[in-house]
């Protein structure tokens, strides 16, 4: 972690002018900064390698960035990847297990805080259960209930739904919201998705083709618990288009 | 040999329905190695007695005279089981240390590039010295007794073992090594709690090519040197060089058989380590 970044603990994320050009010469991020509080489920969509997921990986200190700095609690920060990259030879409870056991959290806690996170992902019952059972949504929900483990006031989602069917992807949505309510983290979310961006969160950043830049943002308005025919609502309609039309834009 | 099982066990049979009873399926599994069994004892036969003309009979003994002369005469089936018993303990001393300096060697390389990349080379090379070549080093420097045959078998079996291990080590996924530096995993933690069990399913398939090659190591190594008590592959030479044809072939049976249980158990043993959680499918290669 380098000198640059700053451990702060009221439960935010901040990234200060962040950029980062890799090895090889790719600039993949310019100047980003934004600030993810308490209580906002800010997404970011942007087209395919446009450096969202560098974003993310930067934020959890995977990568330094080459300028800019970050300020964010990174010993209990929640983040789900794209995989669920569950371990396969531990079962559904064990994988839940996984952080508080390299934590040194002690073992009644740990079985404690995992049966807690099960229960809150709806995975009850399929605590004995190894990975190659469960289908690509409980894999999922797997994966939300180990980091949910950390209790996390920053949440990263790296497009953790990209690979499951519409159906369970708007289950998995409406889950999601439902989290972002009760415990009240501090989510970043990364899709392409719009629907499911404007469906999840509180504003969407688009951000442009490489180097990636924050270039619109919108703030959206709608009441939590939003129920799945928010999505058929004309107002709903509305924003997605001009969220769509910003993300268009930023392709050329 | 584990293709013909996987054929066998495995193919989509038009027949199967949902309702086929235990027995039906249990049949459809023995059956056709069994069929195919009974086909090659029959072209022995026909071999034997068909085309070998009695005083060439020598060459290919029938069957019924194999297990009358091998195996039930009482001086030969202990002479027989003494060499079993002998090669068995030289094969599995040769793998278990085969195993200990595989394992260390495969861990090594999996914690730097550059100690892989310096290894590797002579890896290969260690694997491509035919065994031939190196006897009469082997009887320089260890003599002509159960030593020279464990190191003979060692060099026999340690390759897969290496090589399925290290392969194993880094088959975890980065995702999965990106959890575990998030949360400040230590080297040992990272090895013992991730890399490991990712690599078992490869480990296993290499201790299964690895304990089948040990007891060709050690028949190998028996054959060359026989000071002290005689393996199997002692007997196969002495039976060779008289011309004894049922002793020899009471011999090579017994030997596949060896090479056959041993690699049977690694398989029971893989079945029940990583069975719950892993498709075996995979591990089978």
């Amino acid at each position: 972690m380098g000198a640059t970044n700053q451990v702060v603990t009221d439960g935010s994320l901040a990234f200060n002018r962040i950029g980062m050009v890799f090895p090889d010469g790719t600039e993949a991020l310019r100047d980003i900064s934004f600030t993810v509080d308490k209580g906002e489920f800010v997404t970011v969509v942007g087209p395919s390698g446009c450096g969202k997921s560098t974003l993310l990986k930067i934020a959890s200190g995977l990568l330094e960035p080459t300028g800019g700095s970050v300020a964010v609690d990174r010993d209990h920060l929640g983040y789900v990847f794209q995989d669920a990259t569950l371990l396969q030879w531990r079962t559904v409870r064990a994988n839940v297990e996984l952080f508080s056991e390299l934590n040194d959290v002690p073992t009644a806690e740990r079985r404690q805080l995992a049966r807690e996170a099960i229960d809150l992902v709806g995975l009850k019952g399929f605590e004995n259960h190894y990975p190659k059972s469960l289908s690509g949504g409980m894999k999922m929900r797997c994966s939300l209930a180990r980091s949910l483990t950390l209790k996390p006031p920053v949440f990263l989602f790296d497009e953790p739904f990209g690979a499951v069917d519409e159906i369970t992807r708007e289950h998995l949505n409406s889950e999601t919201q439902q989290l972002f309510q009760n415990e009240g983290f501090a989510g970043l979310f990364i899709t392409h998705s719009i629907s499911e961006a404007v469906f999840l969160s509180t504003k969407v950043l688009v951000m442009s083709a490489r180097p990636g830049r924050i270039v619109a943002e919108f703030d959206i308005p709608f009441d939590y618990p939003r129920n799945p025919e928010l999505r058929f609502d004309p107002d709903f309609a509305e924003l997605s288009g001009r969220v769509s039309v910003e993300l268009r834009g930023s392709h050329s | 040999m584990t293709t013909t099982d996987n054929q066998a066990t495995e193919a989509p049979d038009p027949a199967s329905t949902p309702g086929a009873s235990r027995a039906a399926k249990a049949s459809r599994a023995v059956l056709p190695p069994l069929g195919l069994g009974l086909a090659l004892v029959g072209l022995w036969y026909y071999v034997s007695y068909i085309v070998l003309e009695d005083k060439r009979r020598f060459l290919l003994r029938p069957i019924h005279q194999v297990i009358k002369v091998g195996f039930m005469d009482a001086d030969n089936r202990t002479e027989e089981l003494q060499a079993l018993w002998s090669s068995t303990r030289i094969a599995l001393i040769g793998l278990s240390i085969a195993i200990s300096i595989g394992f260390t060697l495969a861990i090594i390389m999996s914690q730097a590039k550059v100690v892989e990349k310096a290894i590797f080379p002579y890896m290969v090379t260690l694997q491509a010295i035919p065994i031939l070549a190196v006897v009469p080093l082997i009887s320089f420097w260890f003599g002509t007794g159960a030593t020279s045959r464990i190191v003979v078998c060692v060099m026999i079996s340690l390759f897969p073992i290496i090589v399925n291990t290290l392969f194993g080590l880094q088959s975890a996924e980065q995702g999965a090594h990106d959890l575990f530096t998030l949360h400040h995993a230590s080297r040992m933690t990272r090895l013992r709690k991730l890399m490991f069990p990712a690599a078992l399913p490869a480990i296993f398939a290499g201790l299964r090519i690895s304990a089948g090659l040990s007891v060709i190591g050690a028949i190998v190594g028996d054959f060359f040197f026989g000071k002290g008590d005689a393996g199997i592959g002692q007997l196969l030479r002495r039976h060779a060089s008289r011309l004894n044809g049922e002793e020899l072939l009471a011999s090579v049976i017994l030997s596949s058989l060896l090479g056959v249980v041993v690699f049977g158990f690694f398989g029971w043993i893989q079945k029940r380590a990583t069975g719950r959680w892993h498709d075996a499918i995979s591990a089978e290669a």
